[in-house]
């Protein structure tokens, strides 16, 4: 039996800015270009050189900390953080030490599986920085021989880096995933994992609980985490791995360094990394090269004006004005705001914010999804689609003779009528309608018995008959008119 | 006419108006150089072609009868620290010896613009670091005044280059007195404009909250053409300010009226020469006599500026020097024979089962960093990028280099109620006129204190201009210092101007072997 413990977790997010070009010089931020094709002589840091800060990414920065409700500084400056690596051309990395232009924050974490109660998890801070380059080092021939791409290098990059508040790994993958829709909502960046735009390190250790006494274990920062399924799972492996070290050796935090762990998601392991060739003193100071930056309170104010509502703010109001459940408004904000707006006019045009919220998730997303195609590129307007659903909620189609309908409006791009009309429905004269449906009561005398004798129900079969002879039939109207006529008889 | 005696106002208006040839004035400081470098080693390379194809060019365009730069045809010798394009720029140390910048330091893009022609690049201290151009790599320079004796420095072969003849004007750097004490000693004037006047972009770092860049010559009315040319805002180096740049060249021989000059008991307390006290208490009874009002000033902090100026500096300095380390450019450590001598390590500490030797043996990354680093810098700069190194490390950051910039504004806040009063700080530029070559090259701290009356200005941000004002009993010149408030270059040029039309000593010339 393990003694009782909390987890303490804390993370560091790297976000690159979506700017096109870098933070202090003018070479482009695509990725995927061939090695060192995208540099200069000041992001290469060729004597003499100059860095000039690129306005964008810092307004691309603040509207980031403003929709984190973090306290945006009028002041920020600009530091060294000093040490030798050969992607890091000027042996230093331009970064913010202790005037960062912003503090505090955070992001309320929920979870729409309702696993854990929502959760505000504080930031300590968030910081704009330059990316190093990349090394391709030939570690397993153990002579580091290394090719270095420096296109990376001088990308603006932003760090995140939280209060130890999360307590579950799963609470961390649920408060990556709100952070990253939040920055895609802004703009801000692409948080293209697999392209570096958004890397994440994870601090964890344990508070054993000795007696009424708690004892904090030694902090191990976990590294090499490539997708939040991944921060998940280390973050659970090593809760175990450090609670075993806890009862074999009894370390408490302090008695040794502190430990950087790899993540190694295919073996499911965590092992420890080789100690840096650099010391961690990073001798920090003000670049003398770059002027401070400031921004008036008015800026700040026009910034958190333009953050615009969040991605909670709009669950929450899908979830009052339309009376969505949580997990629909979930699934829809989780689509994007493009997603949104869609879902927003449709609901407004159709009148019914249910059944807008049934056929989006269920024939549109799908649609998307077969189709790999983003909302902006579905042909389908939410105008058009609005009549669709006013046709549907009105009667005259039916749900799958609805669904016939969109499909048609999607291969051709048409409007309702012209795709109603191509399919051939058409609306059937009410004569005519009352003349199919006395013929089918004439023709199916144990139907009318039973509904005679109380089985409403056994109309259902009367309907199926309409449809086989006329497939343009309104449902609702032929069962309306079926029950009239056998009452009457 | 002989012209390497000839002032650059002189040659800019023979060139325009067709008396003389850009290359006819080029070819004639090529042969000078020719003649005397061997001995003074000014310069640490001059391209003969390179610099008649730059006027040839200016000839061309006269022919053709277009515009003229204010330059045009006038040769500028450059400190090997600003980066010229395609040409090999050094620092004076073997780190950047195979260095060859694929761009133009924006003070060259400015020369070229306005005609002038680089005639060559000027020894210097390795990396500006030093007070006499001894710490150069490629050899050391000589005073034109006596060759036995140094020029000064680090931009010593700026100011030789200009005392010898070999350019009318040139470009030196100044980060704690790196121009106005050779201009002192070489007997020419020189200026360090404000913090942020000229464009720092292309000059090789040392100190990047104290270095400028500022022009040498034999006269302040050729220093204010060459400002005129290079000052101003760049929008690559944010640290250069968006103010205007007046028409130095046009108001430098308008006299000053009313002139308020105050002088600094400190300035002539212990250590400084007879002979320098002397022809600068001289100088400042011209300017009584030229109409200007004296008091005494008090710099109270002034005391602190050496200890101040040597934790800052070295502190960048370390960290801009950083870069140097054999992996993108510059200088490599021979690669072979580094990985024998790691391999012959490894061997020797597996033979003895040397465990915790093995395991603390350097990567091959680390002792490439490592020998680059020993075999390319010299030992004053090594020097300093340890002081810095130490300085900026934690648990001495904040008694070395953050007590030094709050000592550095209280150097600043003196400095601004000092001119609250007067317009110009007037006094020595160095303790003594030249030593001996080699006299203090074992003695780190005399040669320190050297900057003791120039590394203020740099602290302060503020502008300073060194001109001639006589000779000691050997014959070698003295300077005299002028100092004023941010962005006055007007005012230090037109009262230097002003000194320099009642005193001849600026048109003394050393007779050169
Ligand atoms: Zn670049």
């Amino acid at each position: 039996m393990s003694k009782p413990h909390e987890v303490i977790i804390g993370l560091e997010i790297h976000v690159q800015l979506a700017t096109r070009s870098k933070l202090f010089c003018g070479c482009s931020t695509q990725f995927g270009a061939e090695p060192n094709t995208q540099t200069c002589p000041v992001c290469i840091g060729m004597p003499g050189t100059l860095p000039v800060m690129n306005r964008r990414a810092y307004e691309l920065a603040v509207r980031t900390a403003a929709a984190l409700d973090c306290e945006i500084a009028e002041f920020t400056k600009w530091d060294r953080k000093n040490y030798y690596y050969p992607d890091l051309p000027k042996a230093y990395q331009i970064s913010q030490y202790d005037l960062p232009f912003s503090e505090n924050g955070g992001l309320l974490v929920h979870d729409p599986k309702q696993q854990i109660e929502p959760r505000f998890i504080r930031l300590i801070r968030v910081h704009l920085e330059e990316d190093a380059g990349k090394s391709m080092h030939d570690e397993a021939a153990g002579r580091d021989d290394s090719r270095i791409d420096l296109n990376r290098a001088g990308t603006p990059l932003m760090e995140v880096v939280t209060q130890p508040d999360i307590r579950t790994p799963l609470e961390a993958r649920l408060f990556l995933t709100e952070l990253k829709l939040v920055l895609t909502y802004l703009g801000v960046s692409d948080c293209n994992m697999q392209e570096g735009s958004l890397r994440v390190d994870a601090n964890i250790n344990l508070h054993v609980d000795e007696g009424g006494e708690t004892v904090a274990t030694p902090i191990v920062e976990v590294k090499n985490l490539n997708s939040f399924r991944a921060v998940e799972r280390a973050l659970e492996y090593e809760a175990v791995r450090q609670l075993d070290v806890y009862e074999e050796t009894g370390q408490r935090i302090g008695d040794v360094p502190k430990q950087t762990r790899g993540w190694d998601d295919a073996a499911g392991v965590s092992r420890a990394m080789r100690h840096k060739e650099e010391s961690s003193d990073y001798r920090y100071f003000p670049d003398p090269d770059l002027v401070p930056v400031r921004i008036t309170a008015e800026q700040i104010a026009a910034a958190r004006a333009a953050v615009g509502e969040r991605p909670a703010e709009l669950r929450a109001r899908l979830e009052r004005e339309f009376g969505l459940g949580g997990y629909d408004s979930d699934v829809i904000v989780n689509g994007g705001r493009e997603l949104v707006d869609y879902f927003l006019e449709l609901a407004e045009r159709a009148g019914d914010g249910k059944l807008a919220s049934n056929w989006l998730q269920q024939d549109v997303m799908r649609a998307l999804n077969d189709r790999a195609i983003t909302i902006g590129e579905y042909p389908v307007s939410a105008a058009a689609l609005a009549e669709l659903l006013a046709k549907v909620k009105g009667g005259e189609l039916d749900r799958n003779r609805g669904r016939d309908v969109l499909a048609d409006m999607e291969a051709h791009g048409r409007g309702v009528e012209a795709a109603m009309a191509s399919l051939g429905i058409e609306s059937v004269d009410d004569d005519a309608l009352v003349a199919l449906c006395r013929e089918l009561i004439a023709a199916n005398p144990a139907i009318v018995a039973d509904v005679q004798a109380g089985k409403a129900k056994a109309a259902g079969a009367l309907i199926g008959q309409a449809r086989q002879k006329n497939p343009n039939v309104n449902p609702g109207e032929v069962r309306r008119i079926c029950l009239e006529l056998i009452e009457a008889m | 006419m002989f012209i390497p005696h000839e002032s650059a106002t002189d040659l800019v208006a023979l060139i325009h108006s067709g008396d003389l040839t850009a290359v006819e004035v080029t070819t004639a400081l090529l042969e000078r150089i020719e003649r005397h470098d061997a001995s003074l080693q000014a310069m640490l390379r001059v391209d003969n072609q390179a610099a008649l194809a730059q006027a040839e060019a200016i000839d061309a365009r006269r022919r053709r009868g277009e515009p003229l730069g204010s330059l045009a045809g006038v040769p500028v010798a450059v400190k090997d620290n600003m980066c010229t394009r395609g040409e090999a720029t050094t620092c004076a140390s073997r780190m950047l010896e195979p260095f060859v910048p694929p761009y133009d330091a924006t003070v060259i893009g400015r020369l070229r613009e306005a005609g002038a022609v680089v005639i060559g690049k000027t020894n210097l201290d390795e990396f500006a670091m030093g007070s006499t151009t001894e710490n150069s790599a490629f050899g050391v320079t000589r005073n034109p005044w006596d060759p036995e004796r140094v020029p000064g420095g680090s931009s010593g072969g700026s100011a030789a280059s200009v005392a010898a003849g070999f350019a009318p004007l040139a470009l030196g750097s100044d980060t704690g007195g790196s121009i106005r004490a050779p201009a002192a000693l070489c007997g020419v004037t020189g200026m360090k404009p404000t913090y942020g006047r000229v464009s720092r972009y292309g000059l090789v770092a040392f100190a990047s909250s104290l270095d400028q860049i500022g022009p040498f010559g034999r006269s302040a009315a050729d220093v204010a053409v060459l400002l005129e040319t290079i000052a101003g805002h760049d929008p690559a180096d944010t640290t250069s300010v968006d103010v205007p740049v007046p028409r130095y060249s046009e108001s430098v021989s308008r006299p000053l009226e009313n002139l308020r000059i105050g002088w600094v008991k400190e300035h002539f307390g212990a250590g400084i020469g007879d002979d320098v006290a002397a022809a600068v208490r001289e100088a400042i009874r011209t300017y009584e006599s030229l109409g200007a009002s004296v008091r005494e000033v008090s710099l109270p902090h002034a005391k602190y500026s050496i200890a101040v100026y040597y934790v800052i500096a070295p502190c960048e300095a370390s960290s801009n020097l950083a870069r140097f380390d054999g992996v993108h450019y510059g200088m490599r450590t021979d690669e072979a024979v580094m990985r024998a001598e790691l391999d012959d390590e490894r061997a020797r500490l597996e033979k003895a089962g040397d465990e915790r030797g093995l395991a603390d043996m350097d990567t091959a990354m680390v002792r490439l960093y490592r020998k680059t680093r020993a075999e390319g810098f010299g030992p004053e700069v090594k020097r300093r990028i340890m002081l810095g190194t130490y300085a900026l490390s934690s648990g001495y950051y904040d008694a070395y280099y953050k007590r030094a910039l709050q000592v550095r504004r209280l150097i600043r806040e003196d400095y601004d109620r000092a001119f609250a009063e007067v317009d110009m700080i007037v006094g020595p530029v160095t303790p003594t006129t030249a030593f001996r070559l080699g006299e203090r090259v074992d003695d780190p701290l005399s040669m320190y204190l050297f900057d003791l009356y120039t590394c203020g200005a740099n602290l302060a941000g503020l502008p300073g201009i060194s001109l001639p004002c006589g000779f000691d009993g050997q014959g070698l010149p003295i300077g005299l210092q002028l100092q004023a408030a941010p962005f006055e270059e007007e005012k230090l040029l037109r009262a230097a101007h002003m000194y320099q039309t009642a005193t001849d000593w600026h048109t003394r010339r050393p007779e050169l072997a």
